[in-house]
């Protein structure tokens, strides 16, 4: 595949940009973490975090504050899981981390409360959490989740997001000691609807999580997802799967921090681009500090061109601080559409339009088939097919 | 009984030194049932034939006519050729990544035939067809053409063209990059294939050891885009002894 209308790579630090009040940040790990939204700048293009999108396109989720949401979220648990709104006094309220940007930490401030689900430890594998956020209202709004995995933990959770929505969204992640789980976050939004979401996770001593942000709905739809390691042994696998249509614009950034040693990680995103002014945006951060020897990593991100007009940004940035590593790399292109493709499976008989879905349902399925869970592979497989009936192809 | 006919074919191509002409008026015409091998060195224009013939966008016909019982092939889609009836295994098939070989397959005959496939009988035939071509029953579980030697990737194509059934099959280079084993095993699936459903072949390859197990009705030179003579079989034999000098120097 060719790589064309994509943003060279850039080094992060290489590039000209600066940070805050015009303090050049030398390295990932400097850049401001804070729960209040007077801290940040309003939102610019100069700074890296707002490279791609602008204030107009998060429509106000970048003010000072927002209200909370007050929109519908249903629930189906198995036994043992427990669910509490709590508040920002609770130990667990900022337990995987703190906002990295504006309209995250305005989402913070605002949301007094936090929707706490916590699977126990003697969860099995079979264990699946459904929170669907059905939202119903275009005035912006602040809403916190946090899941927490103790000790031990196994489970799948899936976060649902349909409906009209200006939502900023906070979502922490604890996965506990020896914890393996899965988080899925699913944008299927009404076409007009804005949704910025910070994911956190923080991951306990030989704890596993598989994350998959699978973006397909709504207008502007930016997921930051951060993993952070605090203890040897941790693993995380970062999914992504993204379908822009004409006009959408869907970003995705990403920051694992390697700060202890021997823990992997790899992040996988492809992305399906179709129609004038579909745009999306991957940035991939890799932090390997001093002290995570023994660290390894990789990630990845493609994307299909599948029309003229349309925009895919891809920008992979590894730090590395130790050579005392297992290994390290990235891979990032964006391709056109294969006319060789196209021609070979039209030699078959197969009409054009049934040939491109084949080819972009087979580029998508890569990411689907790794979630290990028939049931919801299927779902993720339906879910691309409405969308690809949706946008006509 | 079907009908090829192929009429003062002129076809050109876009390059960097601008459009040029391969094809220079090409005359054949080929009957259910009969095979036609086509030979000639290398830039003579005998893979632009078969891509002309299965619609690659890459070709512009300029002059000249190709009919399929009568019916305008060039004014169809390359879909719309494949299903009436012609078929065009690849020298270099690419890889789709994603689509499984056994997706991949059930599509296509379901897009031939209209309809798909019943699931029974469908498996049964795959199995048989793999099972003659030497294939292993975990091959239709890979994705098209995905790390593929050359080798499986022709037998891929031929395994298509005993499943897909069309009324003619153009083969393009199919014996390059084939062991002896390969080869065998891949003609005896042409052979096979060509036995059950009788259509017509048109066989391009630069070498004349295909044609010991394919055995050709009708051989053509083909040389600076058209051909240059024509025979039977014998003529297959002369070249095996003479090579192409004699046509590139004239």
């Amino acid at each position: 595949m060719t790589t064309s209308n994509a943003t060279i790579p850039v080094q992060h630090g290489m590039a000209e940009h600066s940070h805050g009040a015009g303090v050049p940040v030398q390295t990932r790990s400097e850049r401001l973490r804070s729960a209040n939204v007077a801290d940040f700048a309003p939102i610019s293009r100069r700074e890296e975090q707002y490279r791609y999108v602008t204030s107009e396109q998060l429509a106000g989720l970048d003010a000072d504050s927002l209200d909370e949401y007050m929109g519908d979220i249903s629930i189906k648990h198995p036994e043992g899981v427990t669910t509490a709104w709590v508040g920002s006094d609770h130990p667990s309220f900022g337990g995987a981390g703190l906002p990295e940007d504006r309209p995250s930490a305005a989402a913070w401030g605002s949301a007094e409360q936090a929707y706490l689900v916590t699977i126990p430890g003697d969860a099995t594998a079979e264990c699946e959490v459904q929170i669907g956020i059905n939202s119903d209202s275009d005035s912006p709004s602040a809403l916190h989740m946090i899941i927490e995995a103790k000790p031990f933990a196994r489970g799948t959770v899936i976060l649902d997001h349909k409906g009209a929505a200006v939502l900023g969204e906070n979502v922490e992640i604890i996965v506990g000691d020896e914890a393996d789980i899965t988080v899925i976050s699913i944008q299927d939004w009404d076409t007009a609807s804005v949704h910025n979401s910070a994911q956190f996770a923080k991951l306990g001593r030989n704890s596993k999580l598989r994350h998959l942000v699978v973006s397909l709905g709504g207008k502007t739809v930016r997921v930051s997802t951060s993993a952070e390691f605090t203890q040897p042994g941790g693993d995380v696998e970062l999914l992504g799967m993204y379908f822009a249509d004409a006009g959408q614009f869907l970003e995705n950034r990403l920051y694992v921090d390697h700060a202890v040693p021997n823990c992997k990680s790899r992040v996988t995103y492809k992305g399906a681009l179709q129609g004038e002014k579909a745009h999306t945006v991957w940035v991939g951060d890799v932090l390997i500090r001093m002290a995570a020897e023994g660290t390894d990593t990789y990630e990845l991100n493609r994307n299909l061109l599948l029309t003229e007009g349309a925009r895919a940004d891809s920008v992979p940035n590894l730090e590395i601080e130790t050579g005392k590593i297992e290994g390290a790399g990235h891979a990032s292109a964006s391709g056109r559409f294969d006319d060789e493709q196209l021609f070979y499976l039209q030699a078959r008989g197969i009409n054009e339009r049934e040939a491109r879905r084949l080819v972009v349902r087979g580029f998508l399925n890569e990411i689907i088939q790794k979630i290990g869970n028939e049931e919801i592979e299927s779902r993720l497989s339906a879910s691309i097919e409405a969308e690809l009936e949706r946008s006509g192809s | 009984m079907a009908i090829l006919q192929i009429k003062n074919l002129h076809v050109t191509v876009e390059t960097e030194q601008g459009t040029k002409e391969i094809l220079k008026g090409v005359d054949l015409t080929i009957h259910s049932g009969e095979s036609h091998a086509i030979m000639g060195p290398n830039g003579s224009g005998k893979s632009t034939l078969a891509y002309t013939i299965a619609g690659h966008p890459k070709y512009t016909v300029t002059e000249g006519e190709i009919l399929l019982d009568g019916e305008d092939v060039l004014d169809m889609s390359v879909d719309e050729r494949a299903r009436a009836g012609l078929f065009l295994a690849m020298q270099y098939p690419v890889e789709i990544p994603g689509v499984s070989v056994s997706n991949f397959l059930r599509t296509a005959k379901t897009a031939i035939s209209g309809e798909a496939p019943a699931l029974r009988t469908w498996i049964k035939d795959v199995r048989g067809a793999m099972d003659a071509l030497k294939m292993d029953n975990t091959f239709t579980e890979r994705n098209v053409n995905e790390g593929f030697s050359g080798g499986e990737k022709k037998r891929h194509e031929i395994l298509q063209l005993e499943l897909l059934k069309p009324k003619f099959a153009v083969l393009d280079e199919t014996d390059s990059g084939l062991d002896v084993d390969a080869l065998k095993i891949v003609s005896e699936g042409v052979n096979r294939a060509k036995e059950a459903n009788d259509f017509g072949l048109l066989l391009i390859t630069h070498y004349t050891r295909i044609l010991k197990y394919i055995k050709p009705d009708f051989v053509h030179v083909f040389v600076a885009g058209k051909i240059a003579e024509q025979g039977g079989p014998e003529l297959a034999d002369r070249l095996e002894a003479e090579g192409y000098d004699r046509y590139v120097k004239a």
